[in-house]
């Protein structure tokens, strides 16, 4: 079940394109620089019990577009939202007398817990690969910390892949190509892909905008993911009481084996 | 159908937890174990964190052992002293497990640990199991009346001081064994995330002598009072008890509970030794294999544990 999570469209969108009719009347080229802005309508988004995953919609506009690029499809917008940092541990199997026994390990401190990526085209064909290194923009290019050096570059390296890997199999780190579109020469809307187990906590969106495969300007907004309020609670009753809220567990079990005996009734 | 986990923090099919649960209960209630040994590795399986799956089990089998106590009360095949007797070594084994477990998982292999532990136990009782009821199932076609408890037949154990009467299950033997066994039962279910129910069916049966039909009843009341203090233990120190996943795997679980514990009831003590065998040795193979094949993925993630 997908649900819109329709996030809304500004007024900036109108006084861009405003902008963009007077310019299309002369001949002269922009003295402005193209600029980007995206809004979110809402900071916040709630998951409730029902939460299976959802595509979040943001809308953005860019400002002082050339419409000679425009019209040629030469301006590429990607949208990014990145979930929390947290430190993550890699683990490596080795086989030891016949059984496969984690062994090697290596911690990364700055580990994203969810990327979501909305591009117009692949991304391979909007820019190169140095220039999302130095943007560190990709699933394949946020830099990762790792806590200590002392393995080696390529060792490092090689737990960086299986850590990008697993994230990427776990649905976490996803990618659309062509969850950015045009809606106008200055519009745009982007659809991000929000999976079943996306952490809570603050989430950053940040828009690129490319031209002719050069970086121009990047925007950013925050949003934050929570829990809603039933979820919420039980969150809360299991870190603040959690001696009640275990012995609620068992009272809660003991009253379900029995209901289950009643309503039944097989003897 | 989706379903939000508040602790686990992510979303899961309701319709494959209810079909989860009711599986696990079904087989509780046909062999009197709590179905831990299933529901924890079922639910890693599902890609639930180890941490959630071994405390939300124990929650689970609070459930199908209270239930399948309340029925084995009711028609009368419960020995309460002896169950006592065993609470009171498993409370003590529980308390010292769970200590072992934090010293375990400082050292970082506890995974490893619990995994040997796990094909071990299961291949030995499994294989022990399957021979014997399979070798009593030839015996009974053959004609040849079986019965476990052969009168004058008594092993060491039945040499040991301090003897006590228990007289639902026609038994007068010492409370040494017993409270070892559950001892034995408590640490291994707090260390495993188990109730024990399949290591201390067999040992009941074959060590103490127990008769069968008293045996399911009282290994569940065990269970329950084992696994309800593993929960509050995991709920407090770890605080990793999904409330939310206990209750839908319970809500099928009670309902399998009561269709497995009639089934149970068709058929013969030796049949049900020989399918709960199988299926010991089942899980034990599914867990070897994991352990001697060559994962699909070397590697592993896991949020660093801040000590």
């Amino acid at each position: 079940m997908m649900r819109l999570a329709r996030i809304g469209l500004l007024a900036a969108a109108a006084l861009s394109l405003a902008c963009a009719a007077v310019r299309a009347q002369g001949p002269m080229p922009p003295v402005n620089p193209e600029s980007i802005q995206i809004g979110l309508s809402t900071d916040r988004i709630s998951i409730t019990s029902n939460f299976s995953g959802a595509d979040l919609t943001i809308f953005g506009a860019l400002d002082n577009s050339n419409p000679l690029v425009s019209r040629q499809g030469r301006y590429d917008i990607i949208v990014v939202l990145e979930g929390p940092a947290r430190p993550v541990v890699v683990r490596r199997k080795n086989r030891i007398l016949g059984v496969w026994i984690n062994t090697q390990s290596e911690t990364f401190i700055n580990v994203p817990v969810s990327y979501s990526v909305a591009t117009t085209r692949p991304l391979q064909d909007i820019t190169d690969t140095t220039n999302y290194r130095q943007l560190a923009l990709g699933a394949d290019n946020i830099y990762l910390e790792p806590l200590e050096r002392t393995a080696g570059a390529s060792t490092i390296q090689e737990f960086e892949t299986a850590l990008r890997q697993l994230k990427k199999a776990s649905g976490l780190y996803v990618e659309r190509v062509g969850g950015v579109q045009f809606l106008t020469q200055s519009l745009f809307r982007a659809t991000l892909t929000l999976a079943p187990n996306i952490p809570v906590g603050t989430h950053k969106a940040r828009a690129f905008l490319f031209k002719n495969g050069v970086f121009i300007k990047e925007t950013s907004a925050q949003l934050a993911i929570l829990k809603a309020g039933f979820e919420q609670s039980i969150f809360l009753a299991a870190h603040n009481n959690s001696f009640l809220y275990g012995l609620f567990a068992v009272a809660l079990a003991m009253v379900t084996g029995w209901l289950g005996r009643i309503i039944f009734k097989r003897d | 159908m989706g379903i939000y986990l508040p602790i686990a923090e992510m979303s899961v099919n309701i319709v494959v937890l209810l079909a989860m649960g009711a599986a696990v209960g079904f087989l509780s209630g046909l062999f009197g174990v709590g179905g831990g040994f299933l529901i924890t590795p079922l639910l890693i399986f599902y890609n639930i964190p180890p941490a959630i799956a071994v405390a939300t089990g124990a929650n689970q089998v609070v459930a199908s052992s209270f239930s399948g106590t309340l029925a084995h009360f009711k028609r009368g095949t419960l020995d309460f002293k002896l169950g006592g007797v065993l609470l009171a070594g498993g409370v003590v084994g529980a308390t010292v497990g769970v200590y072992v477990f934090a010293l375990l998982r400082s050292v970082g292999q506890l995974d490893l640990f619990v995994s040997l532990l796990y094909v071990l136990l299961l291949g030995i009782v499994g294989g022990m199991m399957l021979v014997e009821s399979v070798n009593a199932m030839r015996q009974a076609r053959k004609g040849v009346s079986v019965s476990l408890k052969r009168p004058g037949q008594h092993n060491w154990i039945h040499r040991l001081p301090l003897k006590v009467r228990f007289r639902a299950s026609k038994l007068f033997v010492s409370v040494i064994p017993i409270l070892v066994l559950g001892a034995v039962i408590g640490f291994l279910a707090s260390i495993m995330g188990v109730g024990g129910g399949f290591i201390m069916v067999p040992a009941m049966i074959y060590l103490l002598k127990v008769p069968t039909n008293v045996v399911i009843g009282t290994s569940l009341f065990q269970i329950m009072f084992v696994s309800a203090y593993t929960t509050v233990i995991h709920a407090t120190t770890n605080r990793t008890v999904d409330i939310v996943l206990a209750l839908v795997l319970m809500i099928g679980g009670v309902a399998g509970a009561q269709y497995g514990a009639k089934a149970g009831q068709k058929l013969r003590g030796e049949q049900l030794r020989a399918l709960l065998a199988a299926l010991v040795l089942a899980v034990a193979l599914r867990l070897a294999f994991d352990l001697f094949v060559r994962p699909a993925n070397l590697y592993s993630l896991s949020p660093l544990e801040v000590i």
